[in-house]
């Protein structure tokens, strides 16, 4: 299953999604989100909604001079904590700004694409898709 | 609380020397939860006895709650000042990310005291002030340029909250307001003038903490509780579709909405200023405040021709709500909602309140109509009911003064009747302009009596709807409703959510919410905080001159229709009587 943006129109710019996400870890507050709504210059112009496309060739996991993200089959990372020296180069590899940041922990939050966020949209920007091999989902 | 909660940090910062330090105040959070409740503490202990607001001593302080960052709709900061409009408690509420970003940079409040002598704006993140100078976005004409500036300048899109003041903030002018978002504001009570004060153009604030909570599974079930009524409640339901704007067409119904200064309660011709016609016609995209799914926020796009250019156009969007449509519409007699949005839109451009702009200039014209004061007190202004092009040019004059009039509108009506006369039908209450209700006694009431003299220290005018028109009540029985519904609202603002969730938030949902922050406090125990909050509050007004005798009340409401048939200054002046024998 991959995370996607089915309609960034109809984003309100809530961020109900990143509160979501954070929470998953237990704790309230946005430490641990990887999913990012921005707005694309005032919010009257709407909203950027920033989520993970798991690339089948993910540029992060390239950079990673540890071997602390790996390239999962069938596209994306897993991170492997221990192994991570929070060195960044995974956050400035990813052109799209989808790898975000614990600035508590000084290390990468990478989406799992588990989808809780999608239950928290009121708005239907977010859908949870099934996979097709060699078709990249369309998120922004 | 719990121990290591950020919330109890407090930020100092100083404008004249430029520093800033971090205090631990556990003592005043544990005692009034955070917000209004620790802000009112905070102006007691920083605001020295009759200072002048705009003395550099005067503080500026911004609070947010526990549940701020960790449940739906905790999405608004308190603002306390000493306000230069009244000259008493100054308090105003705002949403957009601010009150996240206070949160999510690790802080429960700031106070910022001292002045600068150049203009400045402050970035805040990573436990740190920058003192930046904004001498070159001083003065702009359009309030959103600097913003635009500070947005390009700073980090942090998406997790930042953008605080900044336009002209009528710079020029002082007293019932200025701080945007933040571009659409909402803390706009009561001249909050944008001590900024103004202080040179201070602005605050950008940002961070991304994590909020720690006792009970993980219980947090995440108590969460989806209160998400679901957000998004699923009827409760919610009016801000979320056509949005307070419908009330316009309600209270126009029942003869509650002020027209043409508060001369009518209603008007045959309003149907284009309904909330249904314009959302129809105008509405182009709705938002939300950080952590908020309502989505309350109503954009309408404002398409203006050039004169001189064909097939060129000028295109704004216009933020509108009910108090904006009955001050900036019906008060001052324009039912063209065209010229409506272009009369917000300059009242946006050099940030001041809308309402009380809206009660001045319809104070304005009733003084030039019955010849009170001449073409010449107007600057050469000719203004009529709806008029918005002459009101337009009115507001350009108010921020920057040309005549001894028109410089004493800038001061409020309170202060401009004062002068000229015309008290009778000046819309203030407390020396605040009016809301749009004119519901009956309780409405005049809740104005009076709430401590910052807003329709939403206690909403009277819902007393008036909900028993006024079928029942009698005394006075006495309307005050201590109005105060028990104050009190149960300090609580709201200070934990902090918005008043929009009051029909989420009981007090069982925020027992049982604070408790996940550590707060073990029961429904009774929080309704005697509240009363203490309350009480604290007009401790600070007392202290700073304020009398119930000296409360002027406007002839006007006598005499123009209610729903009730009840407004009596008999009524008023008993409910007057009794509130101050109850605060004493």
């Amino acid at each position: 299953m991959k995370l996607s943006v089915k309609d960034v129109m109809r984003c309100v710019g809530c961020q109900s999604c990143m509160f979501a996400c954070s929470r998953r870890s237990g704790n309230a507050g946005l430490s641990n989100t990887c999913i990012g709504i921005k707005s694309t210059g005032g919010i009257s112009r709407g909203f950027s909604v920033i989520v993970c496309r798991s690339c089948e060739n993910p540029p992060c996991a390239a950079v990673c001079p540890t071997g602390a993200l790996v390239a999962k089959e069938g596209g994306g990372v897993r991170l492997n904590s221990a192994k991570c020296i929070g060195c960044g180069l995974c956050k400035d590899a990813c052109i799209i700004e989808a790898v975000f940041w614990n600035e508590e922990q000084n290390k990468p939050v990478i989406c799992v694409q588990c989808g809780y966020c999608v239950d928290y949209c009121p708005y239907e920007v977010l859908e949870l898709k099934k996979d097709v091999k060699g078709v990249t989902n369309d998120s922004e | 609380m719990i121990a290591n909660d950020s919330l109890s940090k407090v930020l100092y910062i100083d404008l004249t020397r430029k520093k800033f330090e971090i205090k631990d105040r556990s003592d005043l959070f544990e005692k009034y939860l955070g917000g209004t409740g620790v802000a009112t503490q905070l102006l007691l202990e920083e605001c020295p006895e009759g200072i002048d607001p705009f003395h550099p001593d005067a503080p500026i302080i911004f609070a947010v709650g526990p549940l701020t960052g960790v449940f739906p709709l905790a999405s608004k900061t308190c603002a306390m000042f000493k306000s230069p409009h009244t000259g008493d408690l100054g308090e105003s509420h705002a949403g957009g990310r601010s009150a996240i970003a206070i949160r999510m940079a690790g802080y429960g409040a700031i106070v910022i005291k001292g002045a600068s002598e150049m203009p400045l704006y402050l970035s805040i993140h990573g436990g740190k002030v920058i003192f930046k100078n904004a001498t070159t976005i001083w003065g702009m004409k359009d309030g959103s340029i600097p913003a635009r500036v500070m947005r390009q300048n700073e980090k942090g899109e998406g997790l930042r909250a953008i605080f900044r003041i336009g002209t009528a903030g710079e020029n002082l002018i007293t019932y200025s307001n701080v945007t933040t978002e571009t659409y909402r504001h803390f706009g009561r009570l001249g909050l944008g003038a001590v900024f103004g004060s202080k040179k201070l153009k602005g605050m950008v604030i940002l961070g991304k903490k994590a909020i720690e909570v006792n009970d993980k599974k219980g947090y995440r079930n108590l969460y989806d509780k209160i998400y679901k009524a957000a998004t699923e409640s009827p409760v919610m339901k009016k801000y979320h579709d056509v949005g307070t704007a419908i009330n316009i067409k309600a209270l126009n119904f029942i003869k509650a909405l002020p027209v043409k200064n508060l001369q009518f309660s209603s008007s045959d011709s309003l149907e284009p200023l309904t909330g249904e016609a314009i959302a129809e016609k105008h509405l182009a995209r709705r938002v939300a405040c950080a952590h908020c799914p309502v989505a309350c926020i109503h954009l309408a796009f404002l398409r203006e021709p050039y004169d001189d250019d064909p097939y060129f156009y000028k295109t704004s969007p216009v933020c509108y709500d009910f108090e904006l449509i009955y001050s900036l519409g019906t008060m001052v007699g324009i039912n063209d909602p065209t010229n409506m949005l272009k009369l917000i839109d300059i009242v946006e451009q050099v940030g001041v309140d809308a309402m009380s702009m809206g009660v001045i200039l319809a104070w304005m014209t009733e003084m030039y109509e019955r010849k009170m004061i001449t073409l010449d007190d107007l600057d050469g202004v000719e203004i009529k009911w709806g008029d918005s092009d002459a009101y337009i040019e009115l507001v350009k004059k108010i921020v920057k003064p040309s005549t001894d009039f028109i410089k004493a509108c800038s001061r409020g009506v309170d202060y401009a009747s004062g002068q000229y006369g015309g008290h009778e039908f000046a819309m203030q209450f407390g020396k605040n302009e009016m809301a749009g209700y004119h519901t009956g006694p309780s409405g005049y009431l809740g104005f009076l009596l709430g401590a910052r003299h807003s329709h939403l220290d206690n909403g009277g005018y819902s007393i008036d709807q909900k028993d006024l028109v079928k029942i009698d009540l005394t006075p006495q029985q309307v005050v201590d409703k109005l105060f028990e519904e104050e009190g149960i609202r300090q609580i709201l603002s200070s934990v902090a959510v918005c008043f929009f969730a009051r029909g989420i938030y009981d007090l069982k949902m925020v027992s049982d919410a604070i408790k996940l922050l550590g707060f073990d406090l029961s429904e009774n125990q929080l309704t005697e905080i509240g009363k203490q909050i309350h009480l604290n509050k007009y401790k600070f007004k007392m202290r700073e001159g304020f009398l119930f005798e000296k409360l002027n009340i406007p002839e006007r409401i006598y005499e123009t229709k209610d729903p009730t048939g009840k407004i009596t200054k008999k009524f008023i002046s008993e409910g007057i009587d009794y509130a101050k024998s109850m605060i004493n």
